[in-house]
């Protein structure tokens, strides 16, 4: 550990209500899990932005690379068809 | 007749010195403000003092409210000398580094836990109140300095040494927190204010609590500053009110 280390990476999620999903917030640094915890909670919800927070370790998230776009999101740009655009909606449908 | 202002002249005692101890503590967490030791904690510290200021400033309010003589809550802030200042010793030591500033306060967030928490019961119904929202507040800021003294407790041997080397400082600092004077003693039997009795032995347990999970030792020294009640004060209580009072007492009445 080097002297002014900051501590590690820790991404941020929120719940703004119960029930919804978490949403990516952004990230904190914090030398383990109570105090990214404690972090996250001053920097991201002093507005009641959310009912719940998780903290996860940055280097645990597996990400796609650019490299893998082609191969993992261009075969679907000419399927048109998997988007809803060809449904009408009924009338009586109020959340959509 | 005479009794109600009496009793008004005494709960507004009792007010102003929670009301001074939140803005003393408060004050020197503010001085921390873009020196905190990383991003995150400067934050996190700043988040308190503003919580105990906005603590301090009900309590003023509601003390201006009892005197009813017109004036503010920045009036009694900002217009009394150190020997009319009612905070305890230890709010007002100074910032010597990141131990001692943890120390100092894990010792106030604990007491002022357990006085938010017996006056959220008081008979007074605004103390009550002000008690009450402020008890969440606390309850989170001692969560957060506890869990600094774990963490610096189990730590390297020099953050050991630190914050071992911070509770021996300002241990001497604690004892006037629960001797209790007159004021205490007759809001007390009017069962507003709260049992010193009763809160140090709950602060005493929590101290034992952590400082166990923290590896750190009690200090044994049976020695304890006092006088902050009759408005005796260290040395650092004048340099802290020329800073904070400078503008108000340069130019009273200044507003932005």
């Amino acid at each position: 550990m080097t002297y002014d280390n900051q501590g590690n990476l820790w991404e941020v999620f929120l719940q703004a209500k119960a029930g919804a999903s978490f949403k990516h917030a952004g990230s904190v640094h914090a030398f383990e899990a109570e105090m990214a915890l404690q972090n996250a909670r001053d920097l991201y919800t002093r507005r009641k932005e959310a009912v719940c927070i998780w903290v996860v370790p940055a280097e645990h998230i597996v990400s796609t690379m650019p490299d893998d776009n082609a191969s993992f999101f261009d075969p679907s740009d000419d399927k048109i068809y998997r988007h809803p655009t060809f449904y009408t909606v009924p009338k009586g449908v109020k959340h959509m | 007749m005479k009794e109600m202002m009496k009793k008004e002249e005494l709960l507004y005692n009792y007010s102003v010195r929670i009301a001074d101890n939140c803005l003393i503590l408060s004050h020197r967490l503010s001085e921390l403000c873009a020196k905190g030791p990383v991003l995150e904690e400067d934050i996190a510290l700043t988040n308190i003092s503003l919580d105990l200021l906005g603590q301090s400033s009900a309590f003023y309010k509601y003390s201006a409210e009892l005197e009813n003589k017109g004036r503010t809550e920045d009036d009694i802030a900002f217009h009394r000398s150190e020997r009319h200042f009612y905070n305890f010793q230890l709010s007002e030591y100074p910032n010597i580094d990141f131990a001692y500033v943890i120390v100092r306060q894990f010792f106030s967030d604990v007491y002022h836990y357990y006085l938010f928490d017996f006056l959220s019961q008081s008979k007074d119904q605004k103390m009550a109140a002000i008690s009450a929202k402020s008890l969440k507040e606390v309850t989170y800021h001692l969560r957060h300095s506890s869990h600094w003294l774990n963490i610096l407790g189990n730590g390297s041997e020099e953050s050991q040494l630190k914050i071992q080397k911070a509770v021996d400082s300002l241990w001497i600092y604690t004892g006037e927190l629960f001797v209790p004077d007159d004021l205490d003693k007759k809001l007390l039997s009017m069962k507003i204010g709260v049992d010193l009795k009763e809160l140090k032995t709950l602060w005493m347990n929590k101290i034992n609590e952590v400082f166990q999970a923290s590896k750190l030792s009690k200090p044994t020294s049976n020695y304890f500053m006092s006088g902050s009640k009759e408005g005796v004060h260290t040395e650092c209580l004048g340099h802290i009110l020329s800073d904070m009072q400078y503008l108000q007492r340069s130019y009273p009445g200044a507003e932005w």
